[in-house]
């Protein structure tokens, strides 16, 4: 269906323009606000303690033990790059899951603070200004303005694939800007 | 029909498939110098049951083609023809054809059925065979079938008008028909609601007395009669077929169509030039190449029958209907196939699980239920006098918890015959191809082994008893030569040792070449020219990837594809393998896998901040480090002598780069492991207690992790990672191993 017709069917049906709106659970990272699709939240959790895993890249903090599943937990500020932080009992992890081709996924990411919950149709969305090809820019899905904030809406499903092509690049891309500083 | 058939489906597939085990088993027992009636009976029976089943459920590509088995097991059955070796090679193709067709019906997708068909036509001819040398009339045969050609052409364009007013069914049940619980009265009612559907339609029995005895010789539970049906209505042949499917083995139905024109001749040629335009309807190509020939032996069959003339189109039609009946199927089939074709991946296994096993588990679930009580009693009113009672019911609760999780792993356990059962068959053909005489012998086979391992350890097997075949046995000729028995001889052993199975693949062939392998080596780059190599290293070598030393690369083997990939299967598996050999006696490759995956009895052990797990049966022994034992080799390469040995020593931090502090390796605790016959020493800070972990997947959220097989969880609710032992000792490998997956 194309999105005119969309529009059609909701001037017919008054009411019914929450249609292509999406809810997002924001949460604070570095003075920013990002959202994920809130039907990918699974949970949000404090944060614990974690067992380390053996040759993990530096933003995989280890895993825990979800009831009986093992869960592996990601800094997204170190996979974003920013400056790191000490873990406070505010500190947050929030358990994403999606479905992937390899079955379910659910991994556990770190932020700062949970902020909200938007409803936030489509087409407010702006596609981010492609100035660098940068692997982060990778998990941006794309921007949007609530109350004059803006909230970097992120891509769950790239985010939680960390296939090791991507991790590689990772590397080469860190390596790189480490150099370069 | 309201029932939604397809819900058993499932069990259909699974029992015509164990059906079909038993046919080849059977078939592969045969002896043909002295056939076992028993044996030819219960091959006849599966086929039965699966006809059976198949035509049920609308399978009627199965059903149509285990007909013509059936039929012709039927003959071996009672006597009338004697079994060859020609036959049974036959019935093996058909398992293995009826298999394919079963295993395509299950995926939803439409069966190949040019190799069933090709089949059918061979059947068909060694059914009209007998009947061609009884009667001696092969030649009007061939005059029979070329005069009805043109024929055929002829007619084809009067049939088109030939009015269908109904059929004309003549049925001669066989006496007993009553005792397998056929009433005929309800097949005629049943035939009647059918007539009475269409509009105008009507039916009228003539019942035929003439069998019927004297009422003193009369037997209650006899049928005598038999009858005559006209049905007046339009209605399709294969709807009719349906109504008398249980009995059609048993009695004699023929069925005639009643037309305006009534020739029996014409009627022939009718069916047949119908049955070549539906084919053509069909525009099915295979179909259309075979119909030739099938129309051909069809004929062929009824001239060679050379029943009384009205009978004749009765048989005619009925094959032509049922062509012309999966030509509709098929056609039926396309749009269905991909409607159905995204359910495909929804394929569920099943065990078979023997009523012991449940009783025993329902049993100690009571006992757990009881404890459960009491200890929840001793809670409500809990006072420090009765901690005594506390802990004898602790105690309870986990011996019960213990042989609960016991017995529900029994019930993943098979018997190791499940992977074995498949041997027989496979060195037959294989010896035939090769031309070798092979004797298999199987010993151990009620062994048990957990049904994930036993899918996995399948491959493996089948290509070790391959490479036993071809490479380990010599010919007749050389092995009567050197002074063997010419037949060669396979043995396949299980058995259960300590909490691992052992599975044994023993020739006794020629045994490896040391010499042959250790210069293939030298020309491959693997070891250079001066090395002096055990035996063991020697026989190591064989593993390595893209090593072959066969002179001649067959189909069967000698690609050098193949011995790494089972080694890395079985180390999948946590498990092992070894190969031992003598020249000239032969060489036994012993395979040793633990007996579940699910569960592992582990060492925990303590490295920095983290806790980590060995499984049991990797450690050597744990010993303390002294300062005389060391030896520093390369920079920071440390080895140590353990006896005749000289182990590596590994930290874990270094290896897993996890950045935890170092302690003086003076003084250290040593884990000495065995993984892949290599021991290497592991350095570790404290050894805690050791206790049986469930192996819980990394890789199901995360990846997989070299050295590290899986996590478990420790009461503490943390998570404990396993190290894989073997993973370790190929560190320096694992570069390579890396490239290769990606690769591929």
């Amino acid at each position: 269906m194309t999105s005119a017709a969309q529009k059609a069917n909701n001037d017919v049906v008054p009411g019914s323009n929450s249609d292509d709106e999406q809810q997002y659970l924001t949460f604070i990272m570095a003075g920013e606000e990002y959202g994920v699709d809130i039907l990918a939240v699974q949970e949000i959790r404090g944060w614990e303690a974690t067992t380390v895993v053996p040759n993990a890249p530096d933003y995989i903090k280890g895993v825990i033990n979800l009831r009986g599943t093992i869960v592996p937990i990601m800094d997204l500020r170190s996979r974003f790059n920013l400056e790191r932080v000490e873990y406070s009992p505010v500190t947050v992890v929030i358990i994403l899951k999606v479905e992937t081709e390899r079955g379910e996924r659910v991994m556990g990411i770190v932020v700062d603070a949970v902020s909200d919950v938007h409803s936030i149709s489509d087409s407010d969305t702006r596609n981010s200004p492609e100035l660098i090809e940068d692997l982060n820019t990778e998990f941006i899905r794309s921007l949007v303005s609530v109350d004059d904030n803006m909230i970097i809406l992120l891509d769950v499903q790239r985010l939680l694939t960390i296939d090791k092509k991507i991790l590689n690049i990772a590397d080469e891309l860190t390596a790189d800007n480490e150099s370069n500083d | 029909m309201s029932i939604d058939l397809s819900q058993f489906h499932q069990v259909f597939f699974e029992e015509s498939f164990e059906g079909l085990d038993i046919m080849e088993s059977s078939l592969l027992a045969l002896d043909l110098t002295e056939v076992d009636a028993e044996t030819i009976n219960s091959i006849f029976r599966a086929a039965h049951s699966i006809k059976g089943g198949a035509g049920t459920f609308g399978f009627m590509q199965v059903s149509g083609f285990t007909h013509v088995v059936e039929t012709l097991l039927d003959e071996i059955r009672s006597g009338d023809r004697d079994i060859k070796q020609e036959h049974v090679d036959l019935f093996l193709i058909c398992v293995d054809c009826l298999r394919g067709l079963l295993s395509d019906l299950q995926a939803h997708t439409e069966p190949d059925m040019a190799q069933a068909d090709e089949l059918k036509a061979k059947f068909e001819a060694i059914l009209a065979g007998t009947e061609a040398e009884t009667e001696n009339s092969a030649e009007t045969n061939a005059v029979g079938s070329a005069s009805d050609t043109p024929d055929q052409t002829e007619t084809a364009g009067q049939s088109a008008d030939s009015d269908v007013k109904g059929w004309k069914i003549e049925f001669i049940p066989c006496e007993d028909v009553l005792c397998t619980g056929n009433e005929p009265y309800r097949m005629f009612r049943e035939l009647q609601d059918l007539a009475e559907a269409e509009s105008g339609g009507s039916m009228k029995v003539v019942p035929h007395l003439e069998k019927l005895p004297e009422f003193s010789e009369m037997h209650p539970e006899m049928c005598y009669l038999s009858w005559t049906i006209f049905v007046y209505a339009d209605i399709e042949l294969s709807d009719i077929e349906e109504i008398f499917e249980w009995v059609v083995d048993d009695c004699d139905i023929r069925y005639e169509r009643l037309t305006d024109a009534g020739q029996a001749s014409d009627q022939i040629s009718d069916q047949i030039s119908d049955q070549a335009s539906d084919v053509v309807v069909a525009n099915n190509e295979i179909q259309v190449e075979d119909k030739p020939t099938e129309i051909n032996a069809e004929l062929a069959e009824i001239e060679a029958e050379k029943e009384v003339v009205a009978e004749t189109p009765a048989a005619a039609i009925t094959s032509a209907t049922e062509t012309e009946q999966t030509a509709e199927v098929e056609s039926e089939k396309i749009p269905t196939k991909a409607a159905k074709s995204p359910t495909k991946a929804a394929e569920n296994t099943s065990i078979r699980v023997s009523i012991d096993k449940i009783d025993g588990l329902i049993n100690m679930v009571g006992e757990l239920v009881i404890t459960q009580s009491m200890l929840g009693q001793l809670g409500q009113e809990f006072d420090m006098d009765r901690v005594q009672r506390l802990q004898e019911g602790l105690g309870q609760l986990e011996q019960n918890t213990r042989e609960l999780q016991e017995s529900v792993m029994k019930i993943r356990m098979l018997p190791i015959s499940f992977a074995f059962s498949r041997f027989p068959r496979l060195v037959r053909d294989l010896s035939k191809q090769l031309d070798k005489e092979v004797d298999l012998v199987m010993i151990g086979e009620n062994t048990e082994l957990d049904k994930t391992v036993m899918e996995k350890i399948g491959d493996p097997l089948v290509h070790l008893v391959r490479n036993s075949l071809d490479h380990g046995l010599e010919n007749a000729e050389e092995r009567t030569a050197n002074g063997k028995s010419s037949n060669g001889t396979i043995t396949l052993n299980a058995y259960h040792h300590g909490g691992n199975i052992v599975i044994e693949v023993k020739d006794d062939g020629a045994g490896l070449n040391k010499e042959r392998i250790r210069n293939k080596a030298i020309e491959k780059g693997l070891v250079s020219e001066d090395e002096t190599l055990s035996d063991a290293q020697v026989y190591d070598l064989i593993f390595q990837a893209g090593f072959s030393t066969a002179d001649v690369v067959s189909d069967v083997s000698g690609r050098g594809v193949g011995m790494d990939v089972v080694r890395r299967n079985i180390a999948e598996l946590n498990g092992s393998i070894e190969v031992t050999s003598k020249t000239g006696e032969g060489s036994t490759f012993s395979i040793r896998l633990p007996l579940t995956l699910a569960i592992l009895d582990g060492q925990l052990v303590k490295v920095g901040e983290e806790v980590y797990i060995f499984p049991l049966v990797s450690i050597v022994e744990s010993i303390q480090l002294e300062k005389s034992m060391l030896n520093n080799i390369t920079g920071n390469q440390f080895v140590m002598q353990l006896r005749d040995d000289y182990i590596p020593i590994l930290c874990l931090q270094d290896v897993f780069n996890t950045g935890a502090e170092k302690k003086d390796l003076e003084g250290a605790m040593l884990v000495v492991v065995e993984g892949d016959n290599e021991k290497v020493g592991i350095v570790v800070d404290e050894l805690l207690g050791q206790q049986q972990v469930v192996i819980k997947s990394l890789e199901q959220n995360y990846q997989k992790v070299d050295s590290i097989s899986g996590a478990t969880i420790l009461g503490d609710g943390t998570v404990a990672l396993i190290v894989d032992v073997s993973g370790l000792n190929n560190k320096p490998l694992e570069k390579n191993s890396d490239d290769q997956t990606q690769a591929a």
